[in-house]
């Protein structure tokens, strides 16, 4: 090690140098490991059950072929009005903090509760819905229990990305607007929205692709069918339940559907973060 | 050079008179917009606060029959109506500790290398391939630890740390179980697979806000870059780093998917990690659907002691996430 | 972590003003210009005090903008120019804490009052800021856009403004065969022209220019000077600067300011060659600022 005799302070330094960049090194290894390892079992063993029947059968009983076409329609009609519902509502709550809030101590507040809000489990959330929806309207799962409850979780995540893109918007341009003698309101949503869209599609996509890998919020409030169904008032399939219910069984036919239902979903779920990021290059948006 | 054109009509057009009644009509829409909006601020505090009290109030009748055995007695018995919460309770914290203890070094060592071993044009491609692993939905993890990790678990290091680490005094117990592959350790593993891409992104971003002028001032009096980071760049971001530990925790202990394939779920409160176990959020996943009434109550009740726990500490995370944000003046 | 919001950003601290160099009086430097003393009032200031934040911006300010001249207002950075151009069209109003007492009359009429329309006061005076902000828009859309609030025109009156209002910032040449393109794509020279055509459009009876050239090239500073030069004959206007050359060559009248309040006011030619206030002497040439 540059000739230096063994012992000395420098070379104890210089060792302790390099193993522990040997052993960064390692756990950047072990990271990327793990994940082929992650990705390798998912392509495999969701390959192995890939075919048109996914998108055209429905759920099967055990022991028998099908598909997961009733599980794909819920997970989208239920994500769709998740993100009808939760995203308006996110980029008027986020606009309010951007425009009016600013810095004040409600302002804090209610980021400080969005934060919470967004990293709450989101078991909680399922549970909330459940004594919302389920429990006061006489015990029945429904389509639009599920969507409400994977509203909650759409909600912060695009409050919160609104809030910051509008804030990165520079003050010049909403004054520039103002002294055209234009109103507040109209500023907001012609000139700062179109500046900051970009964000904010992105804000959506980003969980979009959160809330269609999401189970536990839609156990207890969607509860799951294994037939077909497009009745929003009564319970309904989705690929992340079916996947639950199906790999946990015995049934080598449901785990190889369970596993196919993985690989759709991962490949919705990259597609989508891919895209949202297209969108906006720079910017570590994982957050929570 | 423009020339303004001198003709007649632009010369004499003064600025038009102002449509009657205008002023008033933005000044009311500007104030029903700005009611709009707020209202909806409203929804989101409303939503956390009806989301808490409604647990609380759903777990009433539970928390009125069992008093404060529901959090201290490890009898968790339906059939019979008793719901001593102990094993849950201690299994969260269990898996959540073990998750904890293997993904912060290696979200350590994966930060460091993005933020200062790695040349260039590694850093985009494995900083992106870190950020894939925290796209994955966390029940394909659970089920990856289902069909992957728990057959390497039982076969090869389950019978290994029984017989190398079962025996030791003390803290054999922890690891003395059947040769199953599933159980807190397990658990912990998949949950700590999940979490580390949360965590080495926040430390990341937080090393990345380091001045580089702090840095080169080290390097240039001799530091290795090693103790660039040790002395430099850990104490700078200290408040963030724990921020960031602390929200990879709020997520561990709130993960049900990942958890629940392989926990084993069984309520029983044993100290070794390689029995099966519980946690709160698998208990509910796995017991709610069927659950009677009182039933229902009780497991409402531990998913409101869930929810206040990662309160607080989501809470603490983002004070310390804040005080960074505040040195750095944004 | 990147911008601070809207409401705690301080309007009157100019971003990194350049400073100017010392220099001897500039007695031979002034182009001439006939007397104005004769020039009706458009803006009056009176007894004007301004706070924000417990802080006592301007105090007590007496001033009076001659109609269609160009007035310019020099000082130190923080003397209150910028915060009393931005009284002038209320932009301040935007920001809670910010309160300004006194009266200012435009035209007779007092805009400080709580009955004056924010919205007319701006139809009326226009503002163009020190960095160019275009809005995410074509070019048509940029200028069009305040007209279309304000007016209802078809889309041949519309195309007339637009034109017009091209004409007068100087970017009519340049601009008019892409007025479908994002004025994004402009230059930065261009997109500053861009916002006076914008300010223009509504065809305001005052234009307050707020440091317009600092963060522009030498070649488009002088661009819009020329155009300053051009614009006299139609609007009062009132420009902050913190480069005394350009007050010098560009205005009619100058008011240095120094910490809140209104030093000294008159023709520009005897500001500069013959200052009656030693503080005024003092920065002019150099010895402070």
């Amino acid at each position: 090690m540059n000739g230096l005799a063994p012992g000395t302070l420098l070379w104890r330094r210089q060792l302790t140098n390099a193993l522990a960049l040997a052993a960064s090194c390692l756990a950047a290894v072990i990271g990327l490991a793990l994940l082929a390892w992650i990705l390798w079992t998912l392509v495999s063993k969701g390959l192995a059950g890939l075919d048109w029947t996914l998108f055209t059968r429905d759920t099967p009983p055990p022991m028998a072929e099908g598909g997961l076409r009733n599980a794909l329609y819920g997970s989208a009609v239920m994500c769709g009005l998740a993100i009808l519902v939760g995203a308006p509502l996110g980029v008027a709550a986020g606009t309010w903090l951007a425009e009016y809030g600013g810095q004040r101590r409600i302002a804090i507040v209610v980021r400080f509760v969005n934060d919470i809000l967004l990293s709450a489990p989101s078991i909680v959330l399922g549970l909330f819905v459940y004594t919302l929806l389920v429990m006061h309207g006489g015990g029945r799962f429904s389509a639009y229990a599920g969507a409400l409850a994977l509203a909650f979780i759409v909600l912060p995540v695009v409050l919160r990305t609104t809030d910051e893109r509008l804030r990165l918007v520079p003050a010049q341009m909403r004054e520039a607007a103002l002294s055209l003698g234009v109103p507040q309101w109209k500023v907001v949503v012609q000139v700062l929205y179109r500046s900051a869209s970009a964000g904010i599609v992105t804000g959506i996509l980003l969980a979009l692709a959160r809330i269609s890998g999401e189970t536990a919020p839609l156990l207890f409030t969607a509860f799951g069918n294994l037939y077909w169904n497009s009745d929003l008032a009564r319970p309904m399939a989705s690929v992340p339940v079916v996947m639950y219910q199906f790999a946990g069984s015995p049934y080598a036919n449901w785990q190889a559907l369970a596993w196919a239902g993985a690989l759709v979903l991962a490949a919705f779920v990259l597609l989508t973060s891919l895209v949202a990021r297209a969108l906006l290059p720079r910017r570590g948006l994982i957050h929570d | 050079m423009n020339a303004i054109p001198a003709s007649a009509a632009l010369q004499a057009a003064p600025a038009a008179p102002p449509r009657p009644g205008r002023d008033r009509r933005d000044a009311r829409a500007d104030r029903w917009f700005r009611r709009v909006l707020a209202a909806t601020v409203a929804v989101v505090l409303l939503a956390l606060a009806s989301a808490a009290l409604s647990m609380l109030w759903g777990g009433r009748e539970a928390l009125q029959s069992q008093g404060l055995g529901f959090f201290l007695s490890a009898d968790w018995n339906p059939v019979e109506n008793r719901y001593g919460a102990l094993a849950p309770i201690a299994g969260t914290l269990a898996t959540a500790f073990v998750a904890m203890a293997l993904a912060v070094p290696l979200s350590f060592g994966i930060a460091v290398f993005l933020t200062e071993v790695a040349p260039r044009w590694v850093r985009g491609p494995v900083g992106s391939a870190i950020e894939l692993l925290a796209a994955i939905p966390s029940i394909i993890y659970g089920m990856w630890g289902l069909f992957v990790l728990v057959p390497v678990m039982t076969a090869h290091v389950t019978p290994w740390l029984n017989a190398h680490l079962g025996t030791l005094p003390g803290v054999g117990l922890l690891f003395r179980g059947p040769p199953l592959g599933i159980g807190v350790l397990t658990a912990g593993l998949v949950l700590a697979i999940m979490v580390v891409p949360f965590i080495t992104a926040v430390m990341r971003e937080v090393f990345l806000t380091v001045p580089a002028r702090l840095k080169e001032s080290a390097h240039a009096l001799g530091a290795t870059r090693w103790e660039v980071c040790r002395d430099v760049v850990l104490p700078y971001t200290r408040s963030a780093v724990i921020g960031g530990i602390f929200l990879g925790l709020g997520r561990a202990l709130g993960e049900t998917m990942a958890v629940a394939f392989v926990v084993g779920n069984s309520v029983r409160l044993t100290p070794s990690l390689l029995e099966p176990g519980t946690t709160i959020a698998a208990l509910i996943a796995n017991d709610f659907g069927e659950a009677t009434q009182t039933y229902r109550s009780a497991l409402l009740l531990l998913g409101f002691v869930l929810f206040a726990v990662t309160f607080v500490v989501l809470a603490l995370a983002r004070l310390m996430l804040a005080r960074l944000a505040r040195r750095e003046g944004a | 972590m990147t911008d601070m919001t809207l409401l705690d950003r301080t309007p009157a601290m100019p971003l990194d003003p350049v400073p100017a160099p010392a220099m001897p009086p500039l007695a031979t430097a002034v182009p001439d210009r006939p007397a104005q003393a004769d020039a009706p009032v458009k803006l009056a200031v009176r007894g004007l005090d301004f706070h924000y934040r417990g802080f006592h911006a301007l105090k007590g300010v007496d001033m009076e903008i001659p109609e269609k001249r160009v007035t310019a207002l020099i000082g130190p950075s923080g003397c209150g120019k910028s915060t009393l151009l931005r009284v002038f069209n209320r932009i301040y109003a935007l920001y809670p804490g910010q309160v300004a007492t006194g009266s200012v009359l435009l035209d007779g009429e007092d805009i400080l009052g709580p009955r004056y329309p924010l919205n007319r006061l701006r139809g009326k005076v226009g503002m163009v800021f020190q960095k160019p902000v275009p809005f995410p828009m074509t070019i048509y859309e940029n200028v069009a856009y305040a007209i279309r609030h304000h007016e209802r025109l078809d889309k041949a009156g519309l195309d007339a403004r637009v034109e017009e209002a091209l004409r007068q910032a100087a970017l009519w040449d340049e601009v008019g065969d892409k007025l479908g393109q994002s004025a994004l794509g402009l230059s930065g020279g261009q997109q500053q022209r861009l916002c006076i055509a914008r300010a223009v459009a509504l065809r305001p009876e005052v234009l307050l220019l707020d440091e317009p050239t600092s963060a522009l090239d030498p070649i488009s500073t002088g661009r819009i000077e020329q155009l300053i030069d051009d614009l006299r004959s139609r609007y009062t206007i009132v420009i902050v600067t913190h480069n005394m050359q350009q007050a010098a060559r560009v205005s009619d009248f100058t008011a240095f300011m120094y910490l809140g309040e209104l030093v000294e006011h008159g023709p520009t030619a005897q500001l500069f060659s013959n200052p009656s206030k030693p503080q005024t002497e003092a920065y002019i040439t150099g010895r402070f600022g």
